[in-house]
């Protein structure tokens, strides 16, 4: 939390930052001014409108899979007159399996991603951050220039590696790939946040005699935590929302991961059971919103440091 | 710094190594590559050999049963032919340059409104993150299915004032629409790195600028545009780069077709369906190295005018 600090961006994005200097400045001065109240009024509004039309949709989405399903194509309020659970007990055994098998498949390719993408950004991390050696510089370029790259130009000579080794409807091509620290993106917010941390600490844990595995393992990586964490968040929402990897690679419903049991609902059902769809829509969607509630902090430090969506 | 803005000055540096840089440079070689190892694999299995290999095979006929066959340039002139991947190239160009610009708009005013020292900022920087994180999801495509749809959400609203509104994603005039609807209202993590870039810029210029009797408006222009230009440019560069990527809304919101009448066919969407629907791997991989190319360019464009509207202030 306090190496994050020594990040610029990192800082200034922290919520914390209502108490610079500027801050409480232009907090000063609106207190006198009335004019500027009315403004600080207007802007309020402002927002409230935007947020709430922002929100309103998924709130009616809440409220609509609470709902027999005739009444979500005339019914646009909020306004609950009773809990109606069927949809979502309907929705949850409308697939071939129940919608809770998906939700494990999900689990368990994320939980593969997480660690994967935990151990080898990390060390690669290490490496670009601490290490002196030979095509540094030329490594380093690459790795910037594989965040930009568009995973379609090597989604079809992977899909071809993948299924010549008979990995289609596993979870393997969606997992190996973290384990390969090919999302780049991890490496340079760990290589930035790396750099942050005082490098005496390194320095003295050489003297003590530690070598290269030992200061990472011991001195490095406990010092990394929010980084990691920032890491786990972001890889838990991308990979519990990753469509197209499980299309291509997932075509036997037994394997299914809830974005393309999802899709499988949709092209499975006709107009009338939008109430349940919206049901089992909620539900995968709420593994992400808790995250969300609980690591926001997280995020928002991470999107702020690298740009990252 | 950002990583656009460290690959940039990786690039402003010239001249040779000197020779203790270069013996420092070696100095952990064995320990480096042990902890790059599995890096360095994916590099080379999951990402360098498989672009080697798309490269070849664009320029062969193969669909996955037989072996590939070499047909030279066949794979890029039929691409000159074929009219369905023009207008796929033209959806997605109009979700790119209307939808970026847009919604990098919208996440800048909403930051500037958010900025200065407002009350509930966490609150309100939450509500409009939310959609950010959820907007990828299969799930808000559903949801995006339906309020569009032509009893939906937006027409039921509309209906209580009078209107009746078209069915937005059935109609092929509006469908592009309210899917680039759908990428503006993830306007949620630009704003942020707006955000982190307004704190960013010193209040005493501001100072300075109200002592000189400049008016709010002169010093957006004057202050914080310039300064927040290269927070501005590192969005551009990365939504572009992104958007030109997008598919599971479209897929979603068209049930997989690109449809009504291919007025949401996407580049990746055509590609998804030569290369995985009728398993034409050669073309598919002709049509993935035409999108390298085409974010390749918009990216190179987009960082040379950078040098006629970025502001370094160092």
């Amino acid at each position: 939390m306090t190496k994050l600090q020594t990040l610029p961006a990192a800082t200034s994005s922290d919520a914390k930052s209502g108490k610079s200097p500027r801050r409480r400045e232009s907090r000063g001065n609106l207190a006198f001014s009335r004019s500027a109240r009315i403004k600080g009024l207007i802007k309020h509004a402002i927002l409230i409108l935007v947020g709430g039309v922002m929100i309103y949709p998924l709130l009616w989405m809440v409220v609509s899979s609470l709902r027999p399903n005739d009444l979500i194509f005339r019914e646009p309020g909020l306004w609950l007159e009773n809990l109606e659970m069927s949809n979502y007990t309907d929705g949850w055994s409308a697939l071939t399996h129940p919608f809770g098998h998906y939700m494990i498949n999900s689990a368990i390719v994320v939980l593969g991603s997480i660690v994967g993408n935990l151990v080898s950004c990390s060390m690669a991390a290490y490496a670009f951050a601490r290490l002196q050696f030979s095509g540094k510089k030329l490594f380093f370029g690459i790795m910037l220039l594989t965040i930009m790259l568009p995973f379609h130009v090597v989604i079809v000579p992977q899909y071809i590696l993948f299924s010549q080794i008979g990995w289609v409807n596993t979870f393997w091509p969606l997992i190996v790939p973290k384990l390969l620290a090919t999302d780049a993106f991890f490496v340079f917010l760990m290589v930035q946040f790396i750099r942050g941390i005082p490098k005496d600490l390194d320095e003295a844990a050489r003297i003590d005699g530690a070598g290269h595995p030992r200061i990472f393992l011991r001195v490095i990586l406990p010092l990394m935590v929010p980084a990691l964490a920032t890491t786990t968040i972001f890889t838990f929402i991308w990979t519990w929302n990753d469509f197209f990897g499980a299309l291509i690679y997932l075509t036997d419903p037994d394997m299914f991961t809830v974005p393309v049991a999802l899709r499988a609902f949709v092209d499975s059902q006709s107009a009338t059971s939008w109430g349940s769809l919206f049901a089992m829509s909620i539900v995968s969607l709420l593994p992400v919103f808790l995250v969300f509630l609980f690591g926001q902090r997280f995020l928002i430090k991470g999107i702020a440091t690298t740009g990252i969506k | 710094m950002s990583a656009i803005g460290e690959l940039s000055t990786m690039t402003r540096r010239k001249g040779p190594m000197t020779k203790e840089e270069k013996k420092a440079n070696g100095r952990d070689n064995k320990a480096a590559y042990v902890f790059l190892l599995p890096w360095l694999l994916g590099l080379a299995v999951i990402t360098v050999g498989p672009m080697l290999m798309s490269l070849y095979l664009s320029f062969t006929d193969y669909n996955l049963l037989q072996p590939p066959e070499w047909v030279g340039l066949d794979n890029f002139v039929r691409m000159f032919g074929d009219a369905r991947l023009h207008n796929s190239l033209r959806v997605t160009f109009t979700y790119v340059l209307v939808g970026v610009p847009l919604q990098l708009a919208v996440a800048l005013v909403i930051a500037l409104v958010l900025d200065k020292g407002l009350r509930g900022l966490p609150f309100y920087r939450s509500i409009f993150y939310l959609p950010s994180l959820l907007g990828g999801s299969v799930a808000v495509a559903i949801l995006w299915k339906q309020i569009f749809g032509t009893t939906g959400l937006v027409n039921q609203v509309l209906a209580m004032v009078g209107i009746e509104g078209p069915g937005w994603i059935s109609d092929p005039n509006t469908a592009l629409g309210s899917i680039i609807l759908l990428h503006v209202w993830t306007f949620g993590s630009p704003m942020i790195i707006f955000l982190a870039g307004l704190r960013q810029i010193p209040v005493m210029y501001y100072e300075a600028a109200k002592v000189d009797g400049a008016t709010t408006l002169q010093q957006f222009w004057r202050i914080t545009l310039p300064m927040l230009s290269p927070i501005i440019f590192f969005n551009l560069v990365l939504q572009i780069i992104g958007s030109f990527q997008s598919f599971t809304q479209a897929f979603i919101v068209s049930g997989g077709n690109g449809g009504p009448s291919d007025s949401t066919m996407f580049f990746t969407l055509y590609l998804y369906q030569k290369g995985f629907g009728q398993f034409d791997m050669g073309y598919a991989s002709a049509m993935a190295w035409l999108l390298l190319v085409i974010i390749g360019v918009f990216t190179a464009i987009n960082f040379i005018a950078s040098k006629y509207w970025v502001f370094y202030d160092d």
